[in-house]
């Protein structure tokens, strides 16, 4: 069993942004479905702990403007009860049911899943493909910033002590859209993925007008295929333009072989899910 | 010791005072207070032989800190019905073999209870998924579906009925 540790509870933002400032340190715990693994296992040690569950503005889901707002604290099968989601957001459906299994959803959190910083979480890739904008609240205000430049490494983020995930916000895409997700596991329920891969492309006059390819658990964080990405936008595409993006895009990662997979084995994943993907969508809108 | 206090726990409809220390889990002071009907499997939410209902939702209690449930309804596998008025759910998995070990069962149970609570006619999608967390390492899970399917239709009659 783990160590003892200082337990706080506020039911208040302002009151968890005064403690995780108050110079003790403090390690936030939202559906704790990482964090208490890793206290028991030995790699987390904290001496105090806040938890988040109580703040209730940190949770739910808001539409206004056609713009999609999720608090941090909203877990995973709350993306899964809200239809607005599964409209606008195709891609981050798919990624939360096939999310661990059904008690890990009712607790593990988006924030949470952002927040640990693992190259495999599974809601990161979709969040990506969407340009999504991640808010983060200190003692000291809000700022907000892109998804994508949230993470600086290996799980490691920009945020300062005691800052907290506040939301994470999108706006919509335009009509001729598809956007998908598609989870490379051993089993589709319960496993953590070899390769993850998040998919937006978006068509205006027979042209590719948008292009995101999300890659997860094939580098030290979820990235962007961004030279992928250009090699397709403002182009008509076909089978040749697309697998030379696909290759683009497998050598924009650097997996690591782990005992879920080979490096060599998540690379020609990549390039063969990001043309898979890509194929789809573009034969769906055209 | 500093961080450890009494806090009351609702569990299946009553209150029970427990005193634990800050990090002890719901899985840990459930078991600590008698409830060994609430399994200790992995740990780390995988197996989810320790899952229970918390306000109506399934969680893994190994990876809940009992000081976060105070207040909260918190429902086991007892809890859902009893030998004398068992729950439909506890009635298919006896008459249809869906436990061998019984070990998963509990888990099992509350699981397809606060999934069939969402979707009470369940696609096998539904199913599976819900079910994604529990591991059963006797029957397979065949047996297992068709007593969560079983139920179901008792459950849904009922409801019509009722």
């Amino acid at each position: 069993m783990y160590e003892a540790f200082d337990l706080e509870m506020p039911a208040k933002l302002e009151d968890a942004l005064r403690v995780l400032s108050d110079g003790k340190g403090g390690t936030p715990l939202a559906g704790g479905t990482n964090l208490i693994v890793d206290m028991r296992a030995g790699r987390e040690r904290p001496e105090r702990i806040v938890a988040l569950g109580n703040i209730g503005e940190l949770r739910g889901i808001s539409t206004g403007d056609g713009r999609t707002i999720i608090g941090s604290m909203t877990t995973v099968s709350d993306l899964l009860r809200a239809p607005e989601i599964a409209r606008g957001a195709p891609s981050l459906v798919e990624a939360a049911t096939l999310f661990a299994g059904q008690m890990v959803r009712n607790t593990a959190t988006l924030g949470g899943n952002i927040a640990c910083g693992s190259p495999a979480a599974d809601l990161v890739p979709p969040l990506m493909s969407l340009d999504a904008e991640i808010t983060l609240a200190g003692a000291s205000g809000m700022r907000t910033l892109p998804l994508a430049d949230f993470f600086r490494g290996y799980k490691q983020d920009v945020r300062e002590a005691g800052e907290l995930i506040f939301n994470i916000a999108w706006n919509p895409l335009p009509t001729e859209s598809v956007n998908t997700f598609y989870k490379l596991a051993r089993r589709r329920g319960d496993a953590i993925t070899v390769t993850g891969l998040a998919v937006t492309l978006c068509v205006a006059e027979g042209r590719c007008a948008r292009a995101r390819i999300a890659l997860g658990a094939v580098s030290p964080t979820v990235v962007r295929a961004k030279r992928a990405e250009a090699m397709l936008e403002g182009q008509v595409l076909d089978a040749k333009l697309i697998d030379a993006s696909a290759a683009q895009a497998a050598r924009e990662c650097s997996p690591i072989d782990d005992i879920r997979a080979s490096a060599e084995y998540r690379q020609h994943a990549v390039r063969v899910l990001t043309r898979r993907l890509v194929s789809n969508a573009w034969d769906t809108l055209v | 010791m500093p961080n450890e206090k009494t806090i009351t726990l609702r569990v299946n409809g009553g209150d029970e005072e427990v005193c634990v220390p800050s990090h002890r889990t719901l899985l840990e002071a459930l078991r600590t207070s008698g409830h060994m009907d609430v399994k200790c499997g992995c740990e780390k939410g995988d197996c989810g032989a320790c899952a229970v209902l918390v306000d109506g939702l399934a969680v893994d209690s190994c990876l809940t800190l009992a000081w976060t449930c105070e207040g909260k309804k918190i429902t086991t596998v007892t809890g859902l019905g009893t030998t004398e008025n068992p729950h439909p759910l506890q009635i298919a998995f006896k008459d249809l073999g869906a436990a061998q070990c019984g070990f998963c069962t509990p888990g099992m149970i509350m699981a397809a209870k606060c999934m069939l609570d969402g979707s009470p006619d369940p696609s096998e999608e539904d199913l599976r998924m819900g079910l994604a967390g529990n591991l059963c390492r006797c029957t397979g899970y065949t047996k297992i579906f068709d007593a969560v399917l079983e139920a179901a239709a008792v459950m849904r009659e009922e409801g019509e009925s009722s």
